[in-house]
């Protein structure tokens, strides 16, 4: 029985679909080059030496321009945060609900001083730890698109403690 | 020279995880009828107002435009603010620095969600940057989940310490006539028990998604006097941003830098060294039971790890030294535009000596945080003193 048979009040169902183009600008298109490319991760360098993934223009702790000054981070990296999720949250990149469970962090690239979030090829939590050394596992060069997600997810470095 | 500025009058709705018997313009009516009817005004007697929610919840730009006979602006002035979970207070600090310039003399702030409408965690992934955070983005839970490992590494916190702060807000909700999540014989262990969203984050130590709207009408100097027997001067209003992206915090919650340096600030204005005994309640935002852990901490209410033994302690508890969240807080009630707001008027509220249900007795000062965007803070003490 709809809300139409009844005296409650009706609910009206709407669905909308937005296209939206973003121009990567200077940074994200050196960046993602090198990494889609040959598999490098470049941060930006501010003149008091903070080294900030994603590049970016300005350093936001100082206040001072990173004058197109980049720097190799990585591959090595550790874990500064972690969860494994459980709820099924939609991809933003595919509009479809990601399996779950699924390990999930803040990954810190050797070398770099700020965090990214990333998924993570472990889902037993008593597996993970802050400070876990991990490794970045790339998607093969014909999946690569220019995103984040050319790394498929960290894993645990094999015999890390 | 800024004029004395408080909350004199506070409206909220029933608050429930679906609102489905009134639109949105209806339900804003709710907040707003009750909040002028409790000092006799009519729309007519408010000069301007400010308009707090998350488009992207309910996809509808223009909001202001849609609620505007709702709010009865034509002819008036509103700002429509769009700043995450801190817009609730964000539009209460608006309307603050609106009177206190003498730019208005009375400003009505309103706050609304219809989470129900829309697909709130869909929505979120429009709080990402698009270039470099949806691809990997775990919605609002896995962010909370992962930040919350960072805390529990740096304070050593329990997940029963945690469980004492669900079952602490679903039971104080029970004297709150709008609270949505009102659980009166919650246990730790139930906490403890129930499905785990994203570890260590369970079900019950995660807020609820709510339908809702709060107004609070801010007036100033010799008018507020007039307006409420007992007006909310507000003693400070202090907002602090961090840095862009997710990652850019070192430690997120467990040395949340907005809110350590707007406590900073906001305690140096309003003279406070001793949080613990000179305010007497506090209205934080805490979206998860960890959070209120660490935002103990990061509010200077304990020593620096501290947290875990700050709630069993019982400070915190209605009849302890400093209650939070008497109201049932976020944990108990969340329409996330409404939310800050919320902790606003229920400070309004214990301030006024108004808080039905929940008053905390004496009550001479109390604080109010909003949390939002990316680790922003926004924060409010509000007192019985003209100052």
């Amino acid at each position: 029985m709809s809300s139409w048979d009844t005296d409650e009040p009706l609910r009206l169902p709407q669905q909308i679909t937005l296209n939206y183009r973003f121009a990567g600008g200077h940074h994200a298109s050196k960046f993602f080059r090198a990494l889609r490319g040959e598999q490098k991760i470049l941060a930006t360098k501010c003149p008091n030496g903070h080294v900030l993934l994603p590049p970016r223009p300005v350093c936001g702790l100082c206040n001072l321009p990173t004058n197109d000054n980049w720097v190799e981070v990585g591959p090595g990296a550790s874990l500064a945060g972690y969860t494994v999720v459980y709820v099924p949250f939609i991809d933003p990149m595919t509009g479809v609900k990601r399996p779950v469970p699924y390990g999930f962090g803040l990954v810190r690239f050797d070398g770099c001083d700020t965090n990214v979030y990333h998924l993570i090829d472990e889902t037993d939590p008593a597996k993970l730890r802050i400070g876990l050394p991990v490794e970045p596992v790339w998607k093969d060069e014909s999946e690569r698109t220019g995103s984040f997600a050319d790394i498929r997810w960290f894993k645990p470095v094999e015999g890390a403690e | 020279m800024s004029r004395a500025v408080a909350g004199v009058a506070v409206g909220q709705t029933h608050h429930a995880s679906r609102r489905t018997d009134v639109s949105m313009p209806e339900m804003i009516r709710e907040a707003i009828d009750r909040c002028l009817d409790s000092r006799g005004l009519r729309i007519k007697d408010v000069d301007a107002f400010v308009l707090g929610n998350m488009e992207m919840f309910e996809g509808i730009n223009y909001v202001e435009q849609w609620m505007s006979d709702a709010l009865g602006l034509a002819g008036k002035q509103v700002w429509k603010l769009n700043n995450g979970g801190t817009v609730g207070a964000s539009t209460a600090i608006t309307a603050y620095n609106l009177i206190a310039s003498g730019y208005h003399d009375r400003v009505l702030c309103v706050g609304f969600e219809k989470q129900s409408e829309g697909s709130t965690q869909s929505a979120i992934t429009t709080v990402g940057d698009p270039i470099w955070e949806r691809a990997v983005m775990a919605g609002a839970i896995g962010n909370f989940a992962a930040m919350t490992s960072v805390y529990v590494n740096e304070s050593g916190a329990t997940a029963e310490q945690a469980a004492k702060v669900a079952v602490k807000a679903r039971r104080n909700a029970c004297n709150n006539e709008y609270a949505h999540l009102k659980l009166p014989n919650i246990t730790v262990q139930e906490v403890l028990d129930s499905d785990m969203l994203a570890y260590p984050v369970r079900k019950l130590d995660m807020c609820p998604s709510s339908d809702g709207a709060a107004a609070v009408l801010f007036a100033a100097e010799d008018d507020a006097k007039k307006l409420s027997p007992r007006p909310a001067w507000v003693h400070a209003a202090v907002v602090a941003h961090d840095q862009q992206y997710m990652g850019d915090s070192p430690k997120r919650l467990a040395e949340m830098r907005s809110l350590i340096e707007a406590r900073t600030k906001a305690y140096k204005i309003a003279g406070i060294t001793d949080p613990v005994k000179e305010l007497d309640v506090a209205e934080v935002y805490e979206p998860a039971s960890y959070a209120e852990l660490a935002m103990y901490e990061c509010l200077a209410f304990c020593p620096k790890g501290g947290g875990g033994a700050h709630i069993d302690a019982g400070v915190s508890e209605m009849d302890g030294e400093l209650p939070v969240n008497p109201s049932g807080g976020v944990l108990s009630t969340n329409p996330v535009g409404a939310t800050a707001l919320i902790r606003v008027a229920e400070a309004t509220l214990q301030t006024m000596n108004e808080a039905t249900g929940h008053q905390v007795p004496n009550v001479r000062r109390a604080l109010a945080t909003g949390y939002g965007g990316n680790a922003w803070t926004d924060l409010m003490i509000l007192g019985t003193e003209r100052l």
